[in-house]
This record gives C-alpha cells, structure tokens and sequence, in this order.
C-alpha cells in the first residue's frame, strides 16, 4: 500500500468537465407521494455512475426518467446537450426483470433492437455474436432464456444493450434477480467490460458495495423525497486482479462511510 | 393432450451442446403412454358392450367392423364432404375475425366497450337455442350451417384473444418502446408471439365448438352429413353404425385439436419445443 494509503479515499467531487447527460430540476410525484425534488446531476462520459440509495428514495424513477421511460413533472434531461424526453437510439436500457422474449433465441433477443431499427438479419446476427461473445455467452447463441440461469440472461440483457451501439447505458438493479455467485462474477466481468468498451454507464443499486465496487462515482439519493445527499468518487485502482478490489482500504472504508450516511434512513 | 414436454432440467449452466437426454426409457415417451390410453379405453368399450350395458350399445369390436363398412360403402365420405365445408369455412373465418376482433378490442378501449360486452352475453348463452332462429333468417343451406359453426366457435377466440392481449408482458412492452419499437412492431413482435399461447387456447375451444356447431346444425337443420348419418343410423337400429359415425367425428376433432397445437409450438413458441 504504502504512501497511497493516506485519508484521500471518499471526498467530495467538483463538477465534471465533459458530462454527456445534463440532469436538471427534475422532479416527479406519484400521486401524493413525492419520488424526486429538484435533481440536478451531471454525468461524467466514459465513467460508470451508480444512483445508490435506500427503497423509496426514487433511483430506479429518475433512471427510467433519463430513459425516457418516464414522464418527468417538472425539469429536463440532456444527453450530449440535446434535451430528451422520450427515448433515443443513444441511451439502452438494461431491465431489472432481464425482459427477454421467451420465444427468442439468445442471438435474436441480443439482436431485438438492431431489428427494430430495420438492419438487415445477416448483418444484425454478425452484430450480436460479437456481443454474445462479449459478454462470455459464446455458444449459447442458439438457446432459449428458460435454459439460461439468471446471470446468463441479464448478459443477454447486457448484450443486448451494447449491441445498438448506444453512447449511455442505463441499468437498473442489473443484478438484483441474480444469485449471490452469478453477481460476483458478473461484477468482475463488468469492470473488465468497461475497459473493452468506451460507454458512459449509469447503474442503479441499492447495494453498497457493489456501488462501491464498480463505480468510479456514486450518487447517494436520501429518500421522500428523493434528492440528492452526496456525491461520492471512490479513489480504487481497478487495474489489477479484481477480487483484490474486496480487500482494498479504499473499498473498505468507503462502504463504512456510504453506510454511516444511510443508516439514519433504515428503520 | 400435452404434446410438448419441456425438458427444463438441461437448463443453465450445463454445457451448451448438451442435447437430448440419451438414457431416455421407454416408459418415458408420451407416445407410448397415449397408446396405452387408447387401448385401455378400448377394452372397457369392449367388456361394457360384452355386459352389454344397453342393448342399444355395441361392442369396439363391432364399432370397428361397422366403421370400416360405412368407408367401404362410400356413405362416411359423403356425410363428410357434406359436413366439412361449412365447418372448414367456419372455423377458418372465426379464427381469422375472433383473433382480428380480439385483437382491436385488447388494443382500443371504444373497441372493447362496443363488442366484448356481445361477446361475454354470447359465451354465456346456451347459443344452439339461436340455431332454429339462423334457420328461419337463412333457411337450411350452407350459410345457415356455417353462421350456427361461428356463433359457436366466435365467442371464445375473440374473448381469448382479447384477454391475451390486455394481459401481455408489460416489461417486454417497455422493452421494445425503450429499443425504438414502433406501436406496429409492438403489435407485431411482442404483443401477438406473447399472447399466442393464450390465443391459441381459444382458438382449439373454438375450433371444438365448431364441431358441435356443425353436428347441431344437422341434427336440428338440414339432414344432411354427420349428423343425418347418425339420425338415419338410429332410426333403423344400425347401433354399430352410429356409434362408428359418433366415434369419427370425436376422433376427426381430436385430430384437428392436436394439428393445430402442433402448429402453435412449431411455428409461434419454438421454445416449449423442448430441447
């Protein structure tokens, strides 16, 4: 460790120089209960982001806000500068649920999008065998999901949303319906993938240390109604072997504050 | 009936070109443990005809005999060159306007409140007291026999289908707007392959009550095909012969029933094909 060790982990960040998605103001109620209050976040390009917070405190709404999956009450969201509010062809949306076609095979459900988009079959199969293999499902390509476990399908998710060549992807509680070990590995797989492919990623959890883990910024949102408390950039060398990262003093401390802040919303 | 059996145990993680399970026994197959049905229903055909139940009740054996008579002498292929048309025709047009109907009434709330309600007081009517009416409006050809197959077959496609496709998979919905799906390719690609299963429930309820629409249309309409095969059977004590023509129809119904869920795996669920 040595002289790197110092008390420089968790700190407050300035703003960023380049962000690729503007959020500003947003705010939206369901009803009488109110999910989110003046979010104004500005997300970093190429840098893996996760909205981190308890149950209720509207992370996965102001995802699918930026998806354009949501309508927003009040505020607006721009992606490259340009304000959205429906979806677009340069944001993909990993689902929770995994939401794939049961009747579709592993390389049809990875190639979905370029499909919709009209690309020729021969040419969005090339495509999505690339991905498949990306993301480890390499001869799987002519499964059905019910015999895929959970961890394979969310990468036929995953496969899926990087296969449309989108600049953000957006994935909520990718690993929430997968088991214990599945996720681990995942995980790694993930901060691996991020080094491959050039992609702004903005990842709802409300898993501290995968938060922490995987992030290279975490934005910790209070609940009723959802704002955003702090804003937190790990100072983690994910270059070497990841299963180190678990035992880093960095990683460890940060999860001790992260978890210090939140308390005080659990019951 | 259950003609795909998924073999879920083969699921994740094993290898990939892990096919067939080789070591499959015999008793395993579904093939063999219908034939055992079958034979089994048979005999208790046989031993409750031996007793004999009724007099007015024959042997399989006899059925049998009697069967490969009204085949030879040509009157089966009459009776059902008579009674396949109307019912074809029905059944093809109900499974066309019921998946159609059903369909827009899912999609388009006005759809729905002007003809689901017509549809749910059809399905609970006891529908072949409108038979004598549709012969007094068509008299007693083909339109009349075909519209009794529909009243019968319609009801349940279009209510199926509508259900199916109000109750679709609403991530996948979610899915396909978030990927740029248009509402057609929604429609398209995820709302009709989702709903299939579903839709193609209705369309074999469907399908059996066109049968027992066309029987009913010849037993209480125009004496011809089937049903005044069976008719004149009865009235000259042909026992045998009846039951023969009873037991074709059941089994031509089966048949279809079993084709179209064939249909249904091969060409809209590949999935439940099983491994």
């Amino acid at each position: 460790m040595g002289a790197t060790a110092l008390r420089n982990g968790p700190s407050p960040v300035p703003a960023p120089i380049d962000s690729i998605v503007e959020v500003r103001g947003i705010s939206k109620a369901y009803g009488n209960v109110e999910a989110l209050r003046g979010i104004d976040l500005d997300f970093p390009r190429g840098k893996l982001t996760s909205l981190l917070g308890p149950s209720g405190c509207g992370k996965t709404t102001l995802l699918k806000i930026i998806a354009g999956l949501i309508r927003a009450d009040g505020g607006t969201v721009a992606i490259n500068g340009k304000r959205v509010s429906a979806p677009g062809p340069e944001r993909a949306f990993v689902f929770q649920d995994f939401a794939l076609m049961p009747w579709a095979t592993v390389t049809r459900n990875v190639a979905f999008g370029l499909e919709l988009r009209g690309t020729n079959k021969a040419e969005r199969e090339e495509i999505a065998r690339g991905y498949i293999a990306e993301v480890g499902l390499a001869g799987f390509e002519d499964k059905y999901p019910h015999e895929l476990s959970g961890g394979m399908r969310q990468r036929v998710g995953l496969a899926r949303a990087l296969s449309v060549d989108a600049d953000v992807l957006l994935l909520d509680e990718p690993f929430s319906a997968v088991d214990e070990q599945n996720r681990r590995k995942f995980q790694e797989d993930l901060i691996r993938l991020r080094t491959n492919q050039n992609k702004t990623f903005i990842f709802v959890t409300h898993s501290i240390e995968e938060a922490v883990y995987i992030s290279d910024r975490i934005v910790l949102l209070s609940p009723r109604p959802g704002r955003v408390s702090q804003i937190i950039e790990p100072a983690i060398d994910r270059s070497g072997d990841p299963e180190r990262i678990h035992r880093d003093r960095h990683y460890l401390d940060t999860v001790e504050e992260i978890w210090q802040g939140l308390k005080q919303y659990v019951e | 009936m259950a003609v795909s059996i998924r073999t879920d145990g083969e699921a994740a993680g094993l290898a990939p070109l892990s096919n067939r399970n080789a070591t499959g026994a015999s008793w395993d197959q579904p093939i063999l443990l219908r034939l055992v049905s079958i034979a089994m229903f048979a005999g208790i055909w046989e031993v409750a005809g031996r007793i004999p139940v009724s007099f007015a009740f024959p042997t399989f054996s006899d059925t049998i005999v009697a069967f490969f008579g009204l085949l030879a002498d040509g009157s089966l292929a009459t009776a059902y060159l008579s009674t396949l048309q109307p019912l074809v025709l029905g059944v093809v047009l109900s499974a066309f306007l019921g998946v159609g109907l059903g369909t827009i009434c899912g999609l388009w709330r006005t759809g729905e409140w002007l003809m689901i309600p017509v549809f749910i007081v059809l399905q609970a009517a006891p529908v072949a007291a409108f038979i004598p009416m549709v012969t007094f409006v068509y008299g007693i050809g083909m339109t009349a026999k075909t519209l009794a197959v529909m009243i019968l077959a319609l009801p349940v496609i279009v209510l199926n289908t509508y259900k199916a496709v109000r109750n679709v998979n609403e991530s996948l919905l979610v899915m396909c707007r978030s990927f740029l799906g248009t509402r057609w390719q929604t429609v398209a690609k995820i709302i009709l392959p989702d709903a299939s299963p579903v839709i193609f429930a209705g369309l074999r309820l469907g399908v059996a009550a066109g049968f027992v629409g066309v029987v009913l249309a010849e037993l209480l309409i125009t004496p011809t095909g089937i049903g005044d095969l069976i008719t004149f059977h009865r009235s000259r004590a042909d026992y045998a012969e009846m039951y023969a023509t009873i037991a074709s129809i059941i089994a031509l119904s089966t048949l279809t029933l079993v084709f179209l869920q064939w249909v249904e795996v091969r060409v809209f669920r590949p999935e439940s094909r099983g491994a």
